[in-house]
């Protein structure tokens, strides 16, 4: 199973799927392309369709409306068994009546290949995932992470074009969870393959993914890199959902081509302007302001918010502080090592410049879905 | 930062079609249902059927029925020995049925052996057993005559056909109340002698009614499967013990009057219908129960 | 528990017990009886009542009916009862819980009742005393027992196996083949061998439609204990003891040995 050999990796485009249960819309209108070879996280709250869409890649359900192409052909109709894609699932789905061994030689059996050729592929998945020596095991004696590394052996061995995981270490502690990410990673870059990848938990789409899908109420709000969406966040729903952040409300006014938003009666500058007619929010990342004593480092053009200490851990690469505002809102704030530092209880101000911030939006669902 | 599952979670819960689907799993089913309508349903209709129409149509079999005092009291008696059956199934199941739930596990294997190795036995051959047990000469006589006691009558007695019955029909009663009585925690007797209660007290107000469900499902299949006993009454019994099924039987096969036979035989399959419907939701309450986590 | 309760409870379930146990205690030394008499004790000990069954060609020709039936019964209803049983599991809920229902009422039919009814249609289509009429009443019978073990197998089946091999390239025959069926063969087993003891033990129905030409061993064994006191059905109700207990008791070792692995 050397890259030489191996068929490429295979490109998705979902075009306008839409997934009904009754009812009940699990999808709408779901646009997703994803390129050949690439890592691709689908990243979302409980419930926002992220299975269902796996599912319908793989072909255990069908779209109600739209389009399905991998690998540039239409696969509307062709049952699972016939898509040749890998899947791996978060449960393992091993068969207990099969030793590891046949587990693994299964798609292979299935597919016609000679005793001598399969043995081979079995051993070389096997020494992939570091299982090879557990090959006579049957499944019940193995542990969760040995499982599941069993799993993707079975789910690679026939040299799909795309690999699917659907949290597949969601049962598994955080140590192994950690290592076993990494494996993932280097077997995604031996191999070439597409893997599409679901999970809870943003740190690992971080560390795993070429790009991010973030999936809310059956629609992909927003594609791309970590730092795109950090960053650069399409939606308050995406800002809030990735990394932490202080959503900032207020009376919004236009001057100069700035938005100022009135916040308990302290004006804040903050640069550009949205378009459309909704209220624009102010999205604050903890790392980007500054906690001064109240009335000292006062830097011309900067923004400043007084807050009560409300909470204040020690993180090792500094502090984070949670700042009740006069409004109510508390505020998240990093401080590096090295700043001033501040108890609970004192009064500080929040330092930070109008380029710093991002301008969304507002949208109410955003703080349903995220409660 | 994680999500409260979606509201509408709960009514999407896919509400089964309301359309014939052909492709629904329950279509595997038809082979048996056809054979169950070909063999079953088929024959019963045509009992039901000459029930009314033979020999003329007309309501005359039942009327016959009704009317004779004799069937009466062979009705009155199918029902009265039923009963039977059923008290004396339960008074010999619910002690064993509890105690096979505190043993350890050894002793339980022993008890659940002794439910199950009587079914190894052919039924005929165990009613055969129990005319050597009940007749005159039987063990049970020789046992009271080597006690000084004096003999009883049993065989053709209404007591050796409920003794025979009760046998047969033990383990029926004995594996869904300890069915029942393996879920209950026990834990709650122990919170009620907390709180007082006397250990009887305690047994009777949390223990049995926590085991009812186990009761009520036993005693109606016991019931039930004793109105339509044939062959225990037929070779165990006398004329004075005479159940339903033997008069069916005599209808059809001796007098070949279709017509009585069939309407006996209706009799006795509305009552077997009649008290499943009402013993149902008895026994659905089981669902409801407080359960042991594992 | 007090002590006196316990040993109260001790003795009721021993004396529970030899109720249970007595018609197996009984027929087993009654078997050996010297004398052509079911009085008890037994006189004597002798094998005569066992030569007896396998020289006399009454009893040979009944055992080799019942077998052949119940063979056939089995298969036919391990069949459709599993067929039935991935119905009833699988269907919408509503659907199944109604099929379930339907295919249990054979037990609870009153065996005279279902017996006259069956002998009716068969006196009328000539299948009294005919193989197929017994294996189509025995199989109808046997069916609920294949459908309640199969289906407590199902229930406890992982269906994500099936997705998981059909995401691997297996068609449904082939997921059925080599992953379901594997994994449900102890229910499938135990139904077969119910269906197979539901036909071989069943007396109603066959006095019914028996005839001279087709007996099945119960019906035999039922004219025995009604003509005269043979203790040659002792010795067949010990033979059929013995064959069911062993049959059980390795299918309970295999069953530990599989659970094992
Ligand atoms: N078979 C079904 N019938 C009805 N509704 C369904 C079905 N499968 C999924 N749904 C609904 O579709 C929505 C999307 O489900 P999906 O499993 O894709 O969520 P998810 O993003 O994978 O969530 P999680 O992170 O909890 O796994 C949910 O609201 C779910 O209740
Ligand atoms: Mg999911």
């Amino acid at each position: 199973m050397n890259a030489t050999n191996r068929t490429p990796g295979a490109s998705i485009d979902i075009r306008k799927a839409s997934k009904r249960y009754g009812k009940f819309v699990a999808l709408r209108d779901l646009d997703l392309s994803i390129r050949p070879g690439e890592f691709m996280t689908l990243l979302g709250p409980s419930g926002s369709g992220k299975t269902t869409t796996l599912n319908l890649i793989a072909g255990f359900t069908e779209v109600s409306s739209g389009s399905l192409e991998i690998g540039g052909k239409s696969v509307l109709g062709l049952p699972s068994h016939k898509r040749n894609i890998g899947v791996v699932f978060q449960h393992y789905a091993l068969f207990p009546h099969m030793s590891v061994g046949r587990n693994v030689a299964y798609p292979l059996t299935l597919r016609g290949i000679g005793r001598a050729e399969r043995d081979g592929k079995v051993r070389h998945a096997l020494e992939m995932v570091k299982m090879a020596d557990f090959a006579h095991r049957y499944p019940n004696e193995l542990s969760g992470g040995q499982q599941q590394r069993v799993a993707l052996a079975r789910a690679l061995v026939f040299d799909p074009p795309l690999l699917l995981m659907d949290e597949p270490l969601g049962a598994l502690d955080k140590k192994l969870r950690e290592w076993l990410q990494l494996e993932i990673k280097r077997i995604h870059r031996e191999l070439g393959t597409t893997f599409v990848y679901v999970t809870h938990d943003q740190e690992e789409a971080l560390v795993l993914s070429d790009r991010i899908a973030v999936f809310n109420g059956g629609q992909v709000e927003q594609i791309g890199n970590g730092r795109e969406l950090y960053d650069h966040p399409a939606t308050l729903f995406v800002g809030r959902f990735i990394g932490e952040s202080t959503v900032l409300r207020g009376k919004a006014d236009i001057v100069g081509g700035d938005t100022v938003v009135s916040i308990a009666g302290t004006k804040i500058v903050a640069s550009g302007k949205i378009s459309g007619h909704a209220a624009p929010v102010i999205l604050l990342r903890p790392e980007r302001a500054v906690l001064h004593r109240p009335g000292t480092g006062v830097v011309d053009g900067e923004n400043r918010l007084s807050g009560i200490v409300e909470e204040a851990i020690y993180v090792g690469s500094g502090s984070k502080y949670d700042i009740r505002l006069k409004d109510g809102t508390t505020a998240v704030v990093r401080s590096p090592l090295g700043a001033p530092e501040f108890a609970i209880g004192d009064t500080a101000e929040i330092a930070f410049r109008p380029g710093d911030v991002t301008l969304l939006a507002d949208d109410a669902s955003a703080d349903i879905t995220l409660t | 930062m994680s999500a409260l599952p979606q509201t509408d979670n709960q009514t999407a819960g896919g509400r089964p079609a309301r359309r014939l689907n052909l492709r629904d799993a329950g279509w595997l089913a038809a082979p048996a249902v056809l054979l169950l309508a070909a063999v079953l349903v088929y024959p019963l209709a045509i009992i039901v059927l000459r029930s009314f129409s033979e020999p003329e149509p007309g309501l005359q079999n039942y009327i016959w029925f009704f009317g004779s005092p004799v069937n009466r009291a062979v009705l009155q008696r199918t029902f009265v020995l039923s009963g039977w059956v059923t008290l004396a199934s339960l008074i010999c199941a619910y002690p064993y049925a509890y105690a096979m739930t505190v043993v350890g596990k050894n002793l339980r294997l022993i008890l659940i052996l002794c439910v199950l190795v009587p079914f190894w036995l052919s039924g005929v051959v165990r009613t055969l057993a129990w005319v050597i047990l009940l007749q005159d000469s039987g063990v049970i006589n020789s046992i009271l005559r080597g006690l000084g006691l004096s003999p009883v009558k049993l065989i053709r007695t209404q007591l050796g056909v409920v003794i025979g019955m009760t046998q047969v029909l033990l383990p029926f009663m004995i594996l869904p109340i300890y069915s029942v009585m393996k879920g209950i925690d026990t834990r709650l007797l122990q919170a009620a002698r907390s709180l007082g209660a006397k250990p009887w007290r305690a047994f009777l107000q949390i223990y049995v009614p926590l085991s009812l469900p186990g009761v009520y499902a036993g005693a109606i299949i016991v019931f039930i499967l004793s109105l339509g006993f044939y062959i225990t009454p037929a070779l165990l019994g006398g004329p004075r013990s005479t159940m339903l099924s033997s008069l069916v039987q005599n209808q059809v096969l001796s007098l070949l009057n279709w017509g009585r036979g069939g309407a006996m035989g209706v009799v006795l399959l509305v009552a077997t219908f009649i008290l499943l419907a009402i013993a149902a939701p008895l026994m659905r309450q089981k669902h409801t129960q407080t359960r042991r986590e594992k | 528990m007090q002590l006196s309760s316990r040993i109260f409870l001790g003795l009721f379930c021993l004396l529970v017990a030899i109720l249970l146990l007595a018609p197996t205690l009984v027929v087993i030394p009654m078997s050996f009886n010297s004398n052509k008499s079911l009085a008890f004790p037994p006189a004597g000990f002798s094998w005569q009542w066992y030569d007896n069954f396998f020289t006399n060609p009454e009893w040979l020709l009944s055992l080799r009916n019942s077998f052949l039936i119940a063979t056939v019964v089995a298969i036919l209803a391990t069949t459709l009862g599993t067929l039935a049983a991935f119905g009833v599991t699988r269907a919408a809920a509503r659907t199944g819980g109604l099929l379930r229902a339907i295919l249990i009422t054979p037990m609870v039919v009153p065996g005279v009742v279902l017996a006259i009814g069956i002998y009716a249609v068969y006196l009328d289509t000539g299948l009294v005393g005919t193989v197929a009429g017994f294996v189509f009443a025995h199989t109808m019978l046997a069916i609920p027992f294949v459908l309640i073990a199969v289906s407590a197998s199902l229930e406890v089946f992982d269906r994500r196996l099936e997705t998981a091999a059909a995401s691997l390239g297996a068609g449904k025959l082939t997921v059925f083949r080599t992953v379901t069926l594997p994994l449900i063969l102890p229910g499938v087993l135990s139904g077969a061998l119910f269906a197979f003891i539901t036909s071989f033990d069943e007396i109603i129905v066959a006095l019914f439609i028996t005839s001279p030409y087709l007996k099945t061993l119960p019906v035999q064994i039922y004219s025995s204990i009604t003509r005269d006191a043979d203790p040659t059905v002792a010795a067949v109700g010990t033979l059929l003891f013995l064959a069911t207990s062993f049959i059980i008791v390795a299918g309970l070792l295999i069953g530990m040995r599989r659970g094992r692995t």
